[in-house]
């Protein structure tokens, strides 16, 4: 490999994604991943929030080390603010997805990266969570992701690499369409 | 032992190769089989031309223009070769193919069961059963319309259709209707209910957006000077999604150049993205139209760039330019189908062959034929006019010649090699091994 194609992938190891592609059609079961994250309720409307074990490739995995997050709401809100609120947290996880899609995709193109920005802005009434007015849904009306990608490619290719990374990412998945989400109390 | 078969019009059971399924593909199959001398019957187990004679809607013309409908032998030789032929055309076009193969085509037979037997495999059929060295599944590639799982949580108030039990507007319950599926089926059938003055509401998942003309020539013309119908299996870049590829938003007719989400939107259609869910009562819809669209318009961009090098080339006339696929508002993520008044559902969501009756392990997880370029996982095993077989071009009917072609020369050089196995018996050890190499590099066809 010359530099150039070692710049080109964005430090992204494309061979690795490539033979796990192959490996996994072979063995689709493998395929299969749990994620987990294990939560707890600290005080007022803050919770803390860890992740560090899940499944996958037919066995139990593990992060290099556990995080953990705080979630929390605003004091307009009375509250204490001790973290970001949890509807903030799925904007992360949009754009975090959204974002190492293209990186991927672009080093599978061979496109050079030299920045990529984004900023995420969703829209919510909060009717709907105050139980205000039962028409207002609790969740985003819209979401808007606004990306300034930088990289040896056309304003075309550029497109495209947004466009296909969104097709190929889970977060914009799960909120694009309904999943069956069921909420369990144990004893 | 062989017994007599009256039922084929043959002294014997045995016969060196079935063809099974009398559509294009199996007819081209037939025409090649002879010119080899092949000895072989077609079992097909409707008429000629079963599934254009059955599984096609009243207002169906072909996509591809006409001076493109040909087989091995037989060119179109209308005098309206830029026009699109209707399907009783078509079937008359197959029938008269037919009428001149020298083999049997035994119709009203409907192949039960397909299983190894000895060196070869056993055909069982309604009328009674042939031992054949080698089979061609000819049988199609869109047997069944492809319903989604979600199908069965729609509520008893909506009826549901699919491609195969529509035949004109008059099948659509009053009210309004889903069409799910934004391919060519999807598109035409849509644009034929909202001219009937029916409420459609149209659910857009992935789509391939091309123009019906380009450049002065039919957009076919262009795929295939450019080289792209030719693109052979073993050259694209990523086959599983090559062969799933949805049908190009095209219709039959010059009269219009785009049928895609702008022109059914301008006919008054409610577009909406992939139906993701339901519940209870509640159609759930995909937020990802927007990026659906604009995938298909990068798509489209980049395959008229490509053409344009050629066309350049040869001195085209200028390049037409298109608007962006354009959604009217925010796309609709939910409809009540009481409050709404969703009637009728019309699943346009592809189709997929039936092998139920094949009774070999060459079928993977998905129940997808296993083959390399047509050669099944089977030895003397062969598929034709399945979705890139061998090239780009295969699933048309203008495509199946090259490909017929490579299979029955591959056919016939299995049917000519002396059986290894006995031969393996009785020679030594390096012989055996070496007579393994050479059937597998039969089996292999690297005749590029
Ligand atoms: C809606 C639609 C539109 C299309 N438009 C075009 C177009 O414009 N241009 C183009 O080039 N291509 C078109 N195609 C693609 C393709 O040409 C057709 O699908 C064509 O019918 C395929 O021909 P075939 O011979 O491979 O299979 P088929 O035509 O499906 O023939 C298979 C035959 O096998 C028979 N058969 C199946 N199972 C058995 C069994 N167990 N025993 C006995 N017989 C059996 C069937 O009865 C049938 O007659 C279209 C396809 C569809 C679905």
């Amino acid at each position: 490999m010359n530099q150039a194609e070692i710049a080109a992938q964005n430090g992204v190891n494309v061979e690795a994604l490539l033979g796990a592609r192959e490996a996994l059609t072979a063995a689709p079961e493998a395929a299969c991943f749990t994620w987990r994250v294990a939560s707890e309720w600290k005080n007022g409307t803050h919770a803390e929030s860890s992740v560090e074990s899940f499944f996958g490739l037919g066995e139990e995995q593990k992060h290099v080390r556990e995080y953990r997050y705080d979630t929390d709401h605003p004091e307009i809100f009375a509250s204490a603010d001790k973290g970001s609120t949890p509807v903030e947290f799925i904007l992360v996880g949009l754009a975090g997805c959204l974002t190492a899609g293209i990186a991927a995709v672009a080093s599978h193109r061979g496109i050079r990266l030299h920045s990529v920005t984004a900023t995420v802005e969703a829209d919510m009434d909060i009717q709907g969570i105050l139980g205000i007015d039962g028409d207002v849904r609790n969740g985003f009306n819209s979401i808007t992701v606004d990306y300034r990608v930088d990289a040896d490619a056309s304003e075309a290719d550029i497109a495209a690499l947004v466009a296909q990374s969104q097709k190929r990412s889970a977060v914009f998945d799960i909120i694009t369409n309904p999943t069956d989400v069921h909420v369990r109390v144990n004893r | 032992m062989t017994t007599d078969a009256p039922w084929t019009g043959r002294k014997a059971d045995a016969v060196d190769v079935v063809v099974i399924g009398a559509g294009h593909a199996g007819l081209a199959a037939s025409h090649l089989l002879s010119r080899h001398g092949v000895d072989h019957v077609v079992l097909e187990r409707g008429q000629v031309a079963n599934a254009w004679r059955q599984e096609r809607w009243n207002s169906l013309r072909l996509l591809t223009p006409n001076w493109q409908t040909r087989l091995p032998g037989k060119a179109y030789a209308g005098d309206d070769p830029d026009g699109f032929m209707a399907v009783p055309e078509l079937v008359r076009f197959l029938d008269d193919y037919a009428a001149g193969l020298n083999a049997p085509v035994l119709t009203e037979t409907t192949v039960t069961r397909v299983a190894r037997n000895g060196d070869g495999y056993r055909v069982s059929t309604d009328r009674g059963t042939l031992q054949a060295r080698a089979v061609v599944l000819a049988s199609g590639a869109c047997n069944r319309p492809s319903v989604p799982g979600i199908a069965g949580k729609l509520p008893d108030t909506v009826k549901q259709l699919t491609p195969f039990d529509y035949d004109s507007p008059d099948d659509v319950p009053a009210g309004g209707v889903l069409v799910v599926g934004a391919s060519a089926t999807g598109l035409q059938l849509a644009t034929e209910l909202l001219r009937a003055g029916r409420d459609v509401t149209l659910a857009a998942g992935e789509h391939v957006r091309i123009p019906r003309q380009y450049r002065g020539h039919d957009i076919f013309y262009w795929l295939q000077r450019c080289g792209i119908h030719d693109e052979r299996y073993d050259q694209v870049e990523d086959l599983a999604r090559g062969r799933r590829l949805p049908s190009p938003q095209l219709v039959g007719t010059r009269e219009l150049d785009l049928l895609d989400l702008n022109h059914l939107a301008g006919l008054g259609a409610r577009i909406t993205g992939r139906l993701a869910g339901v519940r209870d009562d509640t159609l759930m819809f995909s937020g990802a139209l927007r990026n659906v669209c604009e995938l298909a318009d990068l798509k489209m961009q980049r395959l008229l760039a490509q053409i344009d090098e050629t066309a350049d080339a040869d001195g085209a006339p200028a390049p037409e330019r298109y608007a962006p696929t354009q959604l009217p508002g925010p796309p609709v993520l939910t409809l009540d189908t009481r409050r709404d008044d969703i009637r009728s559902v019309i699943w346009a969501t592809g189709f997929r062959p039936d092998y139920h009756w094949l009774d070999v392990p060459v079928l993977d997880r998905k129940g997808q034929l296993i083959h390399e370029g047509g050669v099944v996982a089977s030895p003397g095993m062969y598929a034709l006019g399945l979705p890139l077989m061998r090239r780009r071009k295969s699933s048309f009917i203008f495509g199946i010649e090259d490909d017929a072609r490579d299979i029955t020369q591959h056919l016939v050089d299995y049917l000519r090699w002396p059986f290894p196995e006995s031969d393996a018996r009785s020679s030594s050890w390096a012989g055996a091994a070496s007579c393994r190499t050479t059937q597998e590099s039969v089996l292999s066809m690297n005749n590029g």
